[in-house]
């Protein structure tokens, strides 16, 4: 139960990054976290103990355990959302950058109302 | 028929890659084969609407038969709603794809803005035709990086701001979805919503169902821009290029907020009273904050944005008073009528959503400005834009014989038949205050006297009157759909797929 208790304060550590960091890095790096802890919370969910991958070996013996492979699936297509999104944001800060000379979100707050 | 239901996703993609091909070999055609191809899934999603009405087309993607019941692979599944949103998101995303024709002239990089509104497409479509819940956050995850992108298309300093905001409100709402859904395949072992919700309903309610579903709701209602979680949606749907904002507000929130959430919570799990509380609370207060907050803007298109807030309002509080109505064990047929008045003002609203923020383009595009102070006179000088914008606004405001007022007066029956006589008075009042604030737009930006050197303003190029032209047409055709004879094929199938209408 432990290490599921720790995976949701990893997710909350990263919802605290975002949430009262001023850098736009940094929201983007809780992004990350938040993001790598549900990966993380994916994989434990289809863990067995003693559990191995699931590749069916028919000569072994019968009573072999495997993990479950759909949360590995799941978390392979998350990742590479991952890494659209964060491209994309990170595109987004450059050009940011670019405009304001400043990576503070205090500072880039033409929008108002 | 079942096997043409991946059209509606392979057909935007496909779209979505031949463009960058096509642009290179003959630059003339590209720009109109997004609506072309919309236009087909249009056609076609109105064929299975009016042919298949309240049945349930299935398409297992890869031919996966279910295995002692179980299924596997991912179900494509269109049901009545389903049908009816395709019909919604593919008909606004077809006007705006022939507005954009000539109006992103003046932008660079046309191509790449034909690509992602495809993919946009193709992401909305996805989410409303699948029937599995990974499937539906992939779809999801591409509609909204796509319109990312879109918002910050013309990369000057606000719209940047604007979607830089945008994408971490979106990215927690994502993640915060992703989590529910981890928790929802710990808790019963699928993916498959059917499957769920045999497990799900029949299951006593417990604390982890309870959890799935508050995470729904903030992940849900961050996508949909419901108050408190509406920062991001003024600034967003305000700086994007005119059409994508008709989209935006169109189409864009409703698909994968207010359907992913209504879809959800109807047909997968039991609602408790506490949690159909919840929903209704938030529905009515963006119904109030949205519109109060709307009346002070002085931006055209920031206005409408706020409209959007307040109008989501009362589809949920709609669906919320429904969901209590259930949960008490109430009269099913009064929480019938109030789930048919929320979902059919959302269909009006995205008709009528889109006709204000493609006025809002064409006001932009001919005069260069849409803040309400340095415009005045328009009506003389743009005829088209001004009569179909007022037609929006009374629309909007609920004014018969236009599709707002029928869909606004049959939420305040159901809400006064429900003995929810407090929100029926809020309803009435907010439409009142947003009569007030559309009265506002026409005197400043239509009514009023030319401002100086305004002789010069040109009405819009064809195309894009035409869009607009067809929209004001169905606003005035949509509230066909309240009679009875009509109202059983176009609107009580989409109904009947979250509440079975016999019981």
């Amino acid at each position: 139960m432990l290490n599921y208790i720790l995976c949701f304060v990893l997710f909350l550590v990263g919802l605290y990054g975002v949430l009262t960091r001023k850098n736009i890095i940094k929201i983007i790096i809780g992004l990350c976290i938040m993001e790598y802890s549900l990966n993380l919370f994916f994989i434990m969910i289809g863990y067995i103990k003693g559990g191995v991958a699931p590749i069916v070996d028919l000569s072994s013996s019968q009573n072999v355990k495997y993990v479950d492979p759909l949360p590995q699936a799941i978390v392979l297509t998350a990742i590479v959302i991952g890494l659209a999104t964060t491209a994309l944001l990170l595109a987004i800060a450059i050009k940011l950058y670019k405009k304001y000379k400043t990576f503070d979100i205090d500072k880039i707050n033409n929008l108002k109302g | 028929m079942d096997s043409l239901i991946p059209l509606f996703v392979i057909i935007p993609l496909g779209i979505a890659f031949l463009i960058p091909l096509i642009w290179k070999l003959i630059p003339s055609v590209f720009k109109y084969l997004p609506a072309t191809g919309i236009l087909f899934l249009l056609v076609l999603a109105f064929y299975i609407l009016i042919a298949n009405g309240n049945e349930t087309l299935i398409y297992k993607v890869g031919g996966w038969e279910p295995v002692k019941n179980v299924p596997i692979g991912i179900h494509l599944v269109v049901d009545g709603l389903a049908a009816s949103m395709l019909i919604i998101i593919n008909l606004i995303g077809f006007l705006a794809g022939i507005y954009a024709i000539p109006y992103m002239k003046k932008f660079t990089g046309e191509n790449y803005f034909f690509v992602l509104f495809s993919l946009m497409v193709a992401g909305m479509n996805g989410v409303v035709i699948t029937g599995d819940l990974f499937n539906m956050f992939v779809f999801l995850e591409i509609s909204v990086i796509s319109s990312y992108a879109l918002v910050a298309f013309g990369s000057s300093k606000d719209e940047l701001e604007a979607s830089f905001k945008y994408q971490v409100l979106g990215g927690i709402a994502s993640l915060l979805i992703l989590f529910a859904l981890a928790i929802t395949y710990w808790y019963t072992s699928t993916l498959n919503m059917s499957d769920i919700s045999h497990l799900l309903k029949q299951a006593p309610v417990n604390k982890v169902t309870i959890f799935i579903q508050l995470f729904l709701i903030a992940g849900f209602g961050l996508k949909a821009a419901l108050i408190p979680f509406h920062a991001w949606l003024p600034d967003a749907h305000s700086s994007a290029p005119s059409p994508i904002s008709a989209m935006l507000s169109g189409v864009l929130i409703k698909a994968i907020g207010i359907y992913a959430l209504l879809r959800l919570f109807f047909n997968m799990f039991r609602v408790t009273y506490e949690i159909s509380i919840i929903i209704t609370l938030i529905g009515v207060l963006s119904m109030v904050i949205g519109v109060i907050l709307a009346i002070g803007q002085w931006d055209m298109k920031r206005l409408f944005a706020y409209h959007s807030i307040s109008q989501m309002g009362y589809v949920i509080m709609a669906a919320g008073i429904a969901m209590i109505i259930l949960a008490k064990g109430g009269n099913r047929n009064i929480a019938i009528l109030s789930l048919t008045g929320g979902l059919f003002h959302m269909f009006n609203h995205s008709v009528f959503k889109g006709l204000l923020f493609l006025n809002a383009g064409s006001v932009e595009y001919a005069t260069g400005t849409r803040n309400l102070k340095d415009l005045g006179g328009l009506s003389e000088v743009l005829p088209v834009t001004s009569a179909t914008s007022l037609g929006a606004s009374l629309s909007i405001s609920g004014i018969p014989p236009f599709n707002g007022f029928f869909s606004k007066l049959i939420i305040i029956i159901a809400a006064i038949e429900g003995r929810f006589y407090f929100l029926a008075l809020l309803a009435v009042i907010v439409s009142i205050i947003t009569l007030a604030s559309f009265m506002k737009v026409q005197r400043y930006a239509f009514l009023d006297k030319l401002k100086k050197g305004g002789s010069n303003i040109k009405e819009v190029p064809f195309l894009m009157c035409f869009s607009m032209i067809i929209l004001v047409i169905l606003c005035l055709v949509m509230s066909l759909m309240a009679i009875p004879g009509i109202r059983e094929t176009f609107l009580m199938p989409a109904v009947n797929s979250l509440i079975s209408l016999k019981m």
